[in-house]
């Protein structure tokens, strides 16, 4: 018998419940309106006053209206079949819902139960499982998707049978297992994991080493991010987040990307829907959408299912990483999520911390960063979720409860900078204040000298020597004045400014520029360093300045080229000529 | 509001305070709509048998033997044709003196659409003005709001823009707008003989502030009318969304709710979204586009209203009075459209977007340069050059006197840059300038 209960209070989309039995935290129950079935999660128990959260609107819900307890806390459905799907925050595959407009109340199973999948085993009868063994393999638009022990089954099974290789839909039995009492339990394609525990199936987490690539050149030259890694990008509004964002999810070496655009435009998650579609994974060959899931919960979708999200998306990718995949998951924004834990613990009147956030949000922040992470599964393999999440901060400032509380546990930070979006220098990411910590990692080094160069790493870090100092004469001329300064001064400061035109700003709406592999970085690089490095004969300020531009201009044209190409060698021959002017 | 035979009457309130009241009820649907004396009030909690209304009006004078009858929906629109040319107040009674609306009765403040549904928007809405059409283009089923201070021109630039657009309606939602303002829309749109397109919903300041919260679901609720049900592209104008924002502050104050940042409530972002995640391109060919006006206080952008609306909408446009030639233009560095790069160089011409940056660089330049001037430094020649283009590009393309048509503001641009710089300084990728530099 499952607990009942009637609704005895309403505040917008907080409602009590008075219980008649047991209730778990966070436990899923559906309200009854008029045949209206709304979803909510227990927030507050209270002898058998019930607090719930209700993911849609409570329009019209009346004292007396009819509650039933589900017995489980908030599930996703994990199988074949999530891959080029478009969620909701609570799993809702949005391509099937009916009408124009949302409707509340509509909920529909993710997954489609006719397809049958082609079904290859990989465990053999007598072999010895536990939860998160490969039983089998489906093909999955070209990924190899592992049909698992189910992640809630404890301790050790024995394979009773398995089913040979054939077509097979979803809900067919393909494997019986036999537990250590004896039992036998059937093992199909699908099964259920509350999204608000991690999923631990892995022997293994050592700290990220191999570099990620995202062919964004102040991310992967200035400030790489590992697989397994975690970062953030904080940055007022209109400096670029959701652009960049898009940027890394195009072109990131991922076997499955996952974006959770969580709170944010609606406009913005269609303009996914139609560019990914159409657009070739760089790495693959494949269609972009082919390896992408979508979790929209925009901001005007309700709040709670909007918290439920983040959540959402981050165990789909535990449970592709379990596979042995490489995920990239990237969350646009984790402030919106904070908002809506802000506003119910509003209406729970909880007391508040710092800008009325509920007082757990830095604990919260941080348990939900941990669950990425490089892992080795128990058979050996390597699987691997990389997690990016924007902030918003307030007003643009940086100390406030969530950028300060995403601070303390993502490992990259691309400050994206107010300035430098306003004179248009896209990416904005400030590469002085931006960081990455992996750099500092030995065993990250160590991949890195193999992967691009043994002398990579102190190229870098020589040129971000030269950006500082270049900023620090940027102030003294602007303080004493162009001709205050010696010649020197506006060569350093523009040799810098080369940097900053050439490798750090990236075009991420030209076709060629946007996308810059490796070997094409350290090329540029190389180029670039060495440009910095070269003595020039100048008499006055004003030729310094004149002279770099048109080197800028040269390695721009050089940029916007296909790599080696004809045009990109006249450019170079033509750089070359430039240099030769006024090289010492 | 008529009452109807079967409906209870409560006649004993056991709590009011400014903004609300309290009273026993059972039965009584979240959101429900009621009247106590004759007020328009809605419920906005349920504690048992214990329902709390808001009063739209304002509970002055409302006795705890008030009269409240409870009308079972909540605030709905009676939609139709007939709202075309039509004014209204908050609750969408007509205040023109003409007869009330007959039509389909609809719930205002209705559900977002299913993202999938949407179309990607694609169409460019031209105004005429560079600043905007140049640098910051519009496209339809966009929302932008203007970042003004309260003495800057925006509602005669809202109204220019409205008249240009060629939306098939336009939806005004004035939100404690002064008389006058509500006479200046009135007049120009009267004055153009568009009436019969514009839909108004108007709370001045004259009205009681709370009343301000139903303004922009009412707008909303008859542009889908227009756009779903018509299929027309409906432009929606919202001004002023910081009276809005003002208005939940006060409700939210007197319902004991712990204020967040500049003592906005907690749910200030979801609030805001709600009303501009409306703006929505149709597959079917309508749309809704939003132009909104958030008021500053002394420019100041960090506050939690403009902060919030900046996230939520695509882009915002800033004026600002340019000494030197004497005329308001659209701030080039601040201003922003997200959704240009859908239109630009796609529906206008190819070397669009690359002589939109090259302008706004050279621009920043000169700003530069301006800085070096007042601090008394020397200026290059360069500098020099900088400073006679801004001066020209300010009056030719910034100014919100401007009306020409895209290509013509390309050209302008082309020839600014051949009669002050190199090619080199202006920095565009080569085939562009072999084809459109000026000789």
């Amino acid at each position: 018998m499952s607990t009942k209960g009637k609704v005895k209070g309403i505040i917008s989309n907080l409602v009590m419940v008075e219980a008649d039995g047991p209730v778990a935290q966070n436990e899923i129950c559906y309200i009854d309106l008029n045949g209206v079935r709304l979803m909510a999660e227990v927030l507050k128990v209270t002898g058998n006053n019930v607090s719930v959260q209700v993911f849609e609107s409570t329009r019209g819900l009346k004292v007396g209206n009819d509650v039933e307890f589900m017995g489980h806390m908030l599930e996703v459905t994990l199988g074949p079949g999530l891959l080029s799907c478009n969620f909701d925050g609570l799993q809702n595959d949005l391509n099937k819902l009916t009408g124009v407009f949302l409707r509340r109340g509509e909920y529909n199973f993710p997954l489609d139960k006719e397809k049958k999948w082609e079904f290859t085993p990989l465990a053999q009868p007598g072999d010895k499982v536990e939860a998160a063994s490969w039983l089998g393999q489906v093909d999955e638009n070209a990924q190899p998707h592992k049909i698992m022990v189910p992640f809630t089954f404890r301790g050790t099974y024995t394979v009773k049978s398995i089913v040979p290789t054939g077509e097979y839909t979803i809900l067919d039995t393909v494997a019986v297992l036999t537990d250590a009492n004896g039992q036998d339990v059937e093992v199909n394609m699908v099964q259920k994991w509350p999204v608000k525990k991690p999923i631990n199936v892995h022997r293994e987490k050592p700290r990220p080493f191999k570099l990620l690539e995202t062919g964004v050149r102040t991310i992967d030259t200035a400030n790489p991010i590992a697989e397994g890694g975690t970062g953030f990008i904080p940055g007022p509004f209109g400096t670029g987040k959701t652009v960049l964002q898009h940027a890394i999810s195009k072109q990131a070496d991922a076997d499955i990307v996952i974006m959770a655009a969580c709170g944010e435009r609606a406009n913005e998650v269609v303009e996914l829907f139609v560019e990914f579609p159409e657009l070739i994974d760089p790495h693959t060959g494949h269609n972009l959408m082919e390896r992408t899931i979508i979790i929209a919960n925009t901001s005007s979708m309700p709040v709670a299912s909007r918290e439920a999200s983040v959540y959402t998306a981050m165990t789909i990718a535990e449970y592709y990483r379990a596979m042995g995949l490489k995920v990239l998951l990237m969350a646009d924004s984790t402030s919106r999520w904070a908002q809506a834990l802000r506003e119910m613990s509003n209406r729970m009147e909880e007391l508040p911390g710092q800008d009325a956030f509920p007082m757990d949000l830095s604990a919260t922040i941080g348990n939900f960063y941990s669950r990425a992470g490089f892992v080795y599964l128990k058979n050996g393999q390597t699987g691997s979720i990389t997690f990016i999440g924007t902030v918003s901060p307030a007003g643009g400032n940086l100390k406030e409860p969530v950028t300060e509380g995403t601070k303390k546990v993502a490992r990259c930070f691309f400050a994206l900078e107010q300035a430098r979006a306003d004179s248009k220098r896209y990416p904005a990411v400030n590469p002085i204040d931006s960081y990455s910590k992996y750099i500092e990692y030995p065993e990250f080094e160590e991949y890195i000298s193999e992967r691009i160069s043994p002398d990579w790493t102190r190229k870098v870090n020589d040129m971000k020597t030269m950006l500082q100092r270049g900023k620090e004469v940027q102030e003294q001329i602007n303080i004493l004045g162009d001709d205050g300064v010696p010649v020197d001064y506006h060569v350093t400061f523009w040799k810098s400014e080369v940097i900053d035109f050439v490798i750090l700003q990236q075009d991420a709406f030209d076709p060629i520029d946007a996308v810059t592999p490796i070997e094409r970085q350290q090329y540029m690089l190389d180029l670039v360093m060495d440009i910095c490095h070269m003595e020039f004969d100048f008499n006055t300020f004003v030729e310094v300045m004149d002279y770099f531009k048109r080197i800028i201009n040269v390695c721009k044209q050089m940029n916007y080229s296909e790599f080696h190409s004809d045009k990109f060698e006249t450019y170079r021959q033509e750089l070359d000529k430039v240099l030769a002017e006024r090289r010492k | 509001m008529a009452t109807k035979a079967f409906q209870k009457i409560y006649t004993k309130i056991t709590q009011i305070n400014k903004a609300t009241c309290t009273l026993r009820a059972t039965g009584i649907g979240n959101d429900e709509l009621a009247t106590v004396n004759g007020a328009l009030a809605q419920v906005v909690k349920i504690m048992g048998d214990e329902v709390t209304l808001q009063v739209f009006g304002g509970t002055e004078g409302i006795p705890t033997n008030a009269e409240v009858i409870f009308l079972g929906k909540a605030p709905s629109l009676k939609v139709s044709d007939q709202l075309a040319g039509r004014f209204f107040n908050s609750y969408g009674e007509p205040i023109d003196g003409g007869p009330a609306v007959e039509g389909e009765e609809r719930e205002i403040g209705g559900p977002s659409v299913n993202p999938v549904r949407r179309k990607q928007p694609s169409e460019l809405i031209a105004t005429g003005i560079a600043g905007i059409d140049l640098n910051n283009t519009l496209v339809s089923g966009q929302k932008i709001p203007f970042f003004a201070d309260p003495d800057q021109p925006y509602n005669q630039v809202m109204a220019n823009v409205a008249l240009r657009a060629q939306a098939d309606k336009i939806v005004l939602g004035g939100m404690g707008l002064t008389n006058d303002d509500y006479l200046y829309f009135k007049n120009v749109f009267s004055n153009a003989g568009v009436l019969d397109r514009i839909v108004s919903f108007v709370n001045t300041t004259e009205n009681p502030p709370v009343e301000r919260l139903l303004i922009p679901d009412m707008a909303l609720t008859a542009a889908e009318y227009f756009a779903v049900d018509k299929n027309e592209k409906v432009l929606v104008l919202l001004t002023d969304m910081t009276s809005y924002a003002d208005a939940l502050a006060i409700v939210s104050n007197r319902m004991d709710q712990i204020p967040s940042k500049d003592s906005m409530p907690g749910s200030l972002y979801s609030d805001l979204a709600k009303i501009y995640e409306k703006a929505v391109q149709f597959p079917e060919g309508g749309s809704i586009t939003i132009i909104a006006v958030t008021t500053l206080s002394g420019g100041d952008i960090t506050h939690a209203v403009p902060d919030n609306t900046g996230y939520i909408t695509e882009g915002q446009l800033y004026l600002r009075r340019d000494s030197d030639i004497g005329k308001v233009i659209i701030d080039p560095f601040r201003s922003l459209s997200r959704l240009k790069q859908l239109v630009t160089g796609k529906k206008t011409r190819e070397d669009h977007p690359q002589v939109m940056n090259a302008a706004v660089r050279l621009y920043s330049d000169a700003a530069n340069a301006k800085t070096k001037l007042e601090n008394g430094f020397d200026l290059t020649d360069y500098d020099e050059r900088t400073l006679a283009f801004a001066k020209e590009y300010s009056d030719k393309l910034l100014a919100i006197d401007v009306n020409i048509d895209t290509t013509a503001m390309l050209d302008t641009a082309w020839n600014l840059f051949a009669a002050h710089f190199t090619p080199a300084e202006v920095n565009i990728k080569q085939e562009l300038v072999d084809k459109y530099w000026k000789q």
